[in-house]
């Protein structure tokens, strides 16, 4: 179990040669319990994308998911990482997501996810990504006419939802933005604005078995007299994965620390162990990240 | 009946938490009704579906169509204030009705309209003759303290949540390293503050355990004794007593408290004591006579009981005599 919690996920042949032909009854049911507990580990290995300590401290029914991050520690990879599990998720072609796009262009996370060994442009064309450019958001209108532009967005998105659900594939649709900081310039530093247009996009995943994915960066908001979106997102959350760097500085092995609050609001939510927060270090990599407790890596 | 204005999470949650706690759904459409405030709180949904012209397909759940009631303007005010009435006298029993109104919660209230308007809601409310009690939640770390202050004041009790855990040292040191939130998750103090009829403050103190479901509370009496001594005032000179002094004290006899231990009583009157006026050459025989006579005539019959009050009593102790009077 500690071999299959490191490493990728094993192919389905590793298990073909479980040699089931025992001497003893106890012995071939005792396999067999093995091989049925494997078997249903790799399912769920499977389902969260990879049994990494990531997938373990988030559980499968987070709703509504923030991600901090700092100059030092960016967090896009989080970003990334979440979009390729969104986009895989369900054996048989459930799942879809929405990419609300502030501060990249498409071709940008296409690059990325494809050396992370997911193709962007087909799922765009199949219809299963939905991308949003709003690196131009607003537009031309400007003002008042602010809250008209999001709430119009905010149609956009539900429209995007409610096609993907009522259509065959029922599985879970992820709403990301990438990101709200960008999103308040877009409304001219009106906070409450973004916060109407986040709360209804909370409301999409109470009632449309739907995600919403946001980031946001920690360290403008750290001097600010007033009190920031951040403050207001964080009660929002279920879930807060906050990047930070390493106390000593930069390192080589290790690009930063990776701290998970999982505040359980709703029932599936609840990690099994009870455990709520989770604290470890992450080295990103081109094709995706690793994420190891302090101290184990090898 | 409970009216609950509910802002923050869908209304399904609400029934959900009061059917876990024993309520059954009867009780609860009798009983709750639930101004939804969360699903389309600025009527976005609704401006889609007109445009779409699709009907309106009314409360997300039907099965409790009579329990929730949508609510699209939640900048009126005086809409809201007149909503939340309706539904309340909308209960049904015998004779007149009363009816709580929670609010969850006043922080999102505030962003959509401004301190004054929501606070005259909540005057509105507290003087109505059907709503025996209002409670709502607010998050402090949202609002200027003066914000936090004024609705504190509108209210009788006030009940804080502090964290257990307090990073003090918020520096570049733990940057990052939340695993300190995770004791902060499950335990956390209680705080109460009760302003009573004629104007005494009570505080309690407790301690709060969240374990899965169930919340409980602990009350913490140790912790009170050093709230109340932490009320002496933090001065550079010691204020207060050592076990040793403490026992001195205790053994101290007072002087109306005995009537002699053998010895001659010696009152002290502001002259000297008897041996050392013997050993002053300058008092006269007569006057060291006289101060003999009066102390030999003291009148032995009189007796005075003294009972001593007990010493433990706290500077500012809790307990007023007159809070038994119900005026």
């Amino acid at each position: 179990v500690c071999c299959l919690r490191h490493a990728t996920p094993a192919p389905r042949d590793r298990f073909a040669s479980v040699d089931t032909h025992a001497h003893s009854p106890l012995r071939s049911m005792r396999l067999r319990t093995y091989v049925t507990y494997f078997l249903q580990l790799e399912a769920e290995m499977e389902e969260y994308g990879a049994g990494d300590l990531l997938s373990e401290a988030m559980c499968a029914g987070a709703r509504v998911v923030v991600v901090e991050d700092c100059v030092e520690a960016p967090a896009a990879f989080v970003l990334h990482l979440l979009l390729k599990r969104a986009l895989a998720a369900g054996g048989g072609g459930g799942g879809g997501a929405a990419l609300l796009a502030l501060a990249q262009p498409f071709s940008h996370y296409d690059r990325v996810l494809r050396k992370m060994g997911c193709n962007l442009s087909m799922h765009r064309k199949s219809e299963r990504l939905h991308f949003f450019d709003l690196q131009g958001f607003p537009g031309g209108t400007q003002g008042g006419a602010i809250a008209d532009s999001l709430a119009q967005l905010y149609s956009a998105v539900q429209r995007v939802v409610e096609t993907c659900r009522a259509g065959e594939n029922a599985g879970r649709f992820t709403v990301m933005i990438d990101d709200v900081s960008l999103l308040e310039v877009a409304a001219n530093g009106s906070a409450d604005d973004v916060l109407d247009f986040l709360h209804y996009c909370v409301t999409l995943t109470s009632e449309m078995n739907c995600s919403l994915v946001v980031l946001i960066h920690e360290d403008i908001y750290s001097s600010e007299d007033g009190v920031g979106l951040l403050a207001h997102l964080r009660y929002i959350a279920d879930l807060v994965i906050k990047a930070a760097p390493l106390s000593t500085g930069l390192a080589t092995d290790v690009h930063g620390q990776l701290s998970v609050v999982n505040k359980g609001m709703l029932i599936e939510q609840r990690p099994a162990k009870g455990q709520k927060v989770w604290s470890f270090h992450f080295k990103v990599k081109e094709n995706g990240a690793d994420f190891f407790y302090p101290g184990s890596r090898h | 009946g409970l009216v609950v204005v509910a802002f923050d999470r869908s209304p399904e949650v609400y029934l959900d938490i009061m059917l876990r706690h024993g309520l059954d759904s009867n009780a609860l459409s009798r009983c709750v009704r639930i101004l939804d405030c969360y699903s389309d709180p600025l009527g976005w949904k609704q401006n889609i579906r007109s445009e779409q012209h699709q009907e309106d397909s009314g409360t997300p759940c039907s099965t409790n169509k009579d329990t929730i009631t949508i609510f699209r303007s939640v900048k009126d005010v005086d809409k809201l204030s007149c909503s939340i009435i309706d539904l309340g006298r909308g209960f049904e029993g015998e004779g007149k009705t009363y009816f709580s109104v929670a609010v969850d919660s006043i922080s999102s209230m505030l962003r959509h309209a401004s301190v004054q308007s929501i606070s005259g809601l909540l005057s509105n409310l507290r003087s109505h003759d059907q709503i025996s009690s209002i409670f709502w939640l607010m998050h402090s770390d949202l609002h200027e303290t003066k914000f936090s202050r004024a609705f504190e004041c509108l209210s009788t009790m006030v009940a804080c949540v502090e964290p257990e855990v307090v990073d003090s040292v918020y520096g570049e040191e733990r940057r990052g390293d939340m695993s300190f939130l995770e004791h902060n998750y499950s335990k956390a103090k209680f705080h109460v503050r009760l302003k009573r009829r004629n104007g005494r403050v009570k505080h309690l103190y407790e301690e709060l355990c969240v374990e899965g479901y169930d919340v409980k509370f602990i009350s913490a009496t140790s912790v009170s004794i050093e709230v109340n001594q932490s009320l002496l005032p933090k001065v550079q000179f010691n204020l207060e007593l050592s076990e040793k002094e403490r026992s001195d004290r205790a053994n101290v006899v007072l002087p109306f408290e005995h009537q002699g231990k053998g010895e001659p009583i010696r009152i002290y009157d502001g002259r000297r004591s008897l041996p050392e006026a013997h050993q002053d050459p300058n008092l006269t025989t007569a006057a060291l006579l006289d101060e003999t006579e009066a102390l030999k005539s003291a009148n032995p019959k009189g007796e005075i009981h003294y009972l001593r009050d007990s010493d433990d009593e706290r500077p500012d102790s809790d307990e007023d005599p007159d809070d038994d009077l119900d005026i």
